[in-house]
């Protein structure tokens, strides 16, 4: 089902931080959202996961607006992985999955075995099913991220929305979840990320949506979104995109300081 | 990326062991109980088992046995029971709520409001009865008005924050109405009925008292219990909260109404016992871990065996009744100081 976003212009009682933006987004394609800090990518997800409601247009999925819907409707459409944190108690991994089942559970229910199996497949799906019985407060910070986009999976949502999911990663990490994120958009989940690396985008993302101020500056193949132009659009300092001699069709930005 | 075979069984073999919960809640069950009988044996009047037998068994014929058990500490016992399974409930799923492990169960200001309910009752020498009501009603309003207030200013912020501050706010007026119904009352007579009253006691407990209070106690209980595990989601914060499928405005204000249902009509009957709302879910958090599917009923049988211990010290370790709440905040003060230097040792 298309994610399809109309008109949409809205922000905060007293600043309005989209402006009418428009797009659509297909599942089984990753997109990555880039801009400069305040630019809205944070409030264009809101808007998504309806944490914020739009002034003007409105969000669809499969044609159909998002306004009145249940949030269990809403939670079993996005699954939202929020940047990591640390939680007020010591919870285990395994509660912290599971806690995504809430999404499919009549109110006064708990999760049952197969919401057990359901949480531990989504945990072996991303290799880290042995941090099960770890106090989630205790791992590193990579591994808590895998944990959130695990219990995005048992969530077992249509589309994924990640907050910048690599970003405070090691390099390795990086490469890790950033793979395993394109492992799943294989099995026709629509992923929409924030990163802050274009790099990332060039490694995984089918399209890129470039964000200035509020507005959609461009939406394509990272190749075509992501040109010296638009990033210095984008971000406001000289960039060049180039791509490596030994390695054809691998494309990194590199800063011009002088 | 798959695990072995070996590795899963591992799992399942940890995943067990970590379900001791079920162990932990029979175990206090049993203690629960225990702790029970000998709270019925003890006092200043001694009933041996074979009293007991004399009161309950038919045609029976025993006087001053009688009346002890049956009309002086059996309803004293449910009312600690009650109580003190209550407001740790209450508080458990308001640490959840607020996510904080420092909140109690009179942060939006329901103990305060209860108290001044009850002192006006006194100081205008109403009957006990509607000394309770008064003081029911009156904890009930001031959480009213904090969530009314709170919901209006919570188009500026986070609606849990502005919630918290209003509570802290509601309750210190309503404090400070408590201060001056002792300032206005008579010194030889309702001062001190107000003072008594406020330190907490289940001294002047009677079965009608029960009656009237379980009613409340119990139907805020019943939510709370149900709803246990999605307080769970409710620990990750309102928008977290929100995108896994949790309705929060609605789950909010039911916890609310049921921990103020708890907290003010605890306080209509035996005044303000503070601190087991604060202490009993960090220790039950201490032997179950964070999960409120298992953390909710330990917390509630840890409530109802502390106060229900703590009743039995104020009313046997001198020959005065020590006020309960007097004892609750001196033992539960430094108790929560071992905890607090435990977590910092061990896990938070």
């Amino acid at each position: 089902m298309n994610l399809t976003l109309e008109n949409v212009t809205g922000g905060y009682a007293s600043r309005t931080v989209l402006h009418d933006v428009n797009f659509s987004l297909r599942p089984g394609e990753v997109v990555c959202l880039l801009g400069a800090n305040g630019c809205g990518k944070t409030t264009l997800f809101k808007m998504i996961l309806r944490l914020l409601r739009p002034k003007n247009g409105c969000v669809r999925l499969g044609g159909e607006s998002i306004a009145d819907w249940s949030q269990q409707r809403l939670a079993r459409s996005f699954g939202y992985v929020p940047q990591m944190h640390t939680p007020p108690f010591a919870f285990l991994v395994r509660d912290i999955v599971l806690m995504a089942r809430a999404a499919h559970l009549r109110p006064f229910a708990s999760p049952g075995t197969l919401d057990m199996q359901i949480a531990e497949e989504a945990l072996d799906s991303l290799g880290i099913l042995r941090l099960a019985s770890e106090h989630y407060t205790e791992i590193s910070g990579g591994e808590r991220q895998l944990v959130l986009i695990a219990r995005a999976l048992a969530q077992k949502a249509q589309w994924l929305i990640l907050d910048e999911p690599a970003a405070s990663l090691d390099l390795g990490n990086q490469i890790k979840v950033l793979s395993a994120i394109r492992e799943l958009s294989k099995t026709g989940l629509g992923v929409l990320m924030t990163t802050h690396d274009p790099g990332h985008a060039f490694q995984c993302a089918s399209r890129v949506a470039l964000m200035s101020c509020g507005r959609i500056l461009a939406l394509d193949a990272p190749a075509k979104a992501l040109t010296g132009s638009s990033l210095q659009e984008a971000y406001g300092v000289r960039l060049h995109v180039v791509e490596s001699p030994d390695h054809p069709g691998m494309k990194m930005v590199l800063p011009n300081l002088s | 990326m798959s695990s072995t075979v070996q590795e899963i069984a591992e799992e399942r073999q940890k995943a067990r062991q970590t379900d001791a919960g079920g162990r932990t809640l029979a175990t206090l069950a049993t203690l629960l109980i225990g702790i029970a009988i000998v709270s019925l044996m003890i006092g200043s009047y001694r009933l041996t088992l074979h009293d007991w037998w004399s009161v309950l068994a038919p045609s029976a014929q025993s006087g001053t046995a009688e009346i002890v058990l049956l009309q002086v500490r059996f309803p004293r016992l449910l009312a600690a029971m009650l109580v003190g399974g209550g407001l740790a409930l209450a508080g458990t799923a308001y640490q959840g709520l607020f996510n904080n492990p420092m909140v109690s169960p009179d942060i939006l200001g329901a103990s305060a409001g209860a108290g001044f309910g009850a002192a006006l009752g006194i100081l205008c020498g109403f009957h006990v009865v509607a000394i309770q009501g008064m003081s029911f009603a009156m904890g009930l309003l001031a959480v009213w008005l904090a969530w009314s207030i709170g919901s209006g200013l919570c188009r500026r912020g986070d609606p849990v924050l502005m919630l918290v501050l209003v509570g802290i706010l509601v309750a210190s007026v309503f404090t400070a109405l408590i201060s001056f119904a002792k300032y206005l009352a008579d010194p030889y007579d309702r001062l001190p009925a107000i003072t008594y009253w406020l330190m907490g006691s289940f001294a002047a407990i009677n079965s009608k008292d029960i009656k009237l209070s379980a009613v409340p106690i119990l139907a805020g209980c019943v939510p709370l219990f149900l709803l246990r595990w999605r307080l769970n989601v409710l620990c990750l914060g309102e928008e977290e909260a929100r995108t896994l499928g949790l309705n929060t405005r609605w789950i909010r204000l039911i916890v609310i109404i049921s921990a103020t249902l708890i907290t003010a009509a605890s306080v209509s009957i035996c005044g303000m016992v503070g601190w087991i709302g604060l202490v009993v879910p960090h220790l039950a958090r201490m032997v179950v871990g964070p999960n409120y599917k298992v953390l909710v009923p330990t917390a509630a049988l840890m409530g109802a065996c502390f106060l229900l211990l703590v009743d039995d010290v104020a009313r046997t370790v001198a020959a005065l009744e020590i006020p309960v709440g007097i004892l609750t905040a001196l033992i539960g003060a430094p108790f929560f100081l071992f905890l607090l230097m435990r977590e910092r040792r061990g896990r938070a």
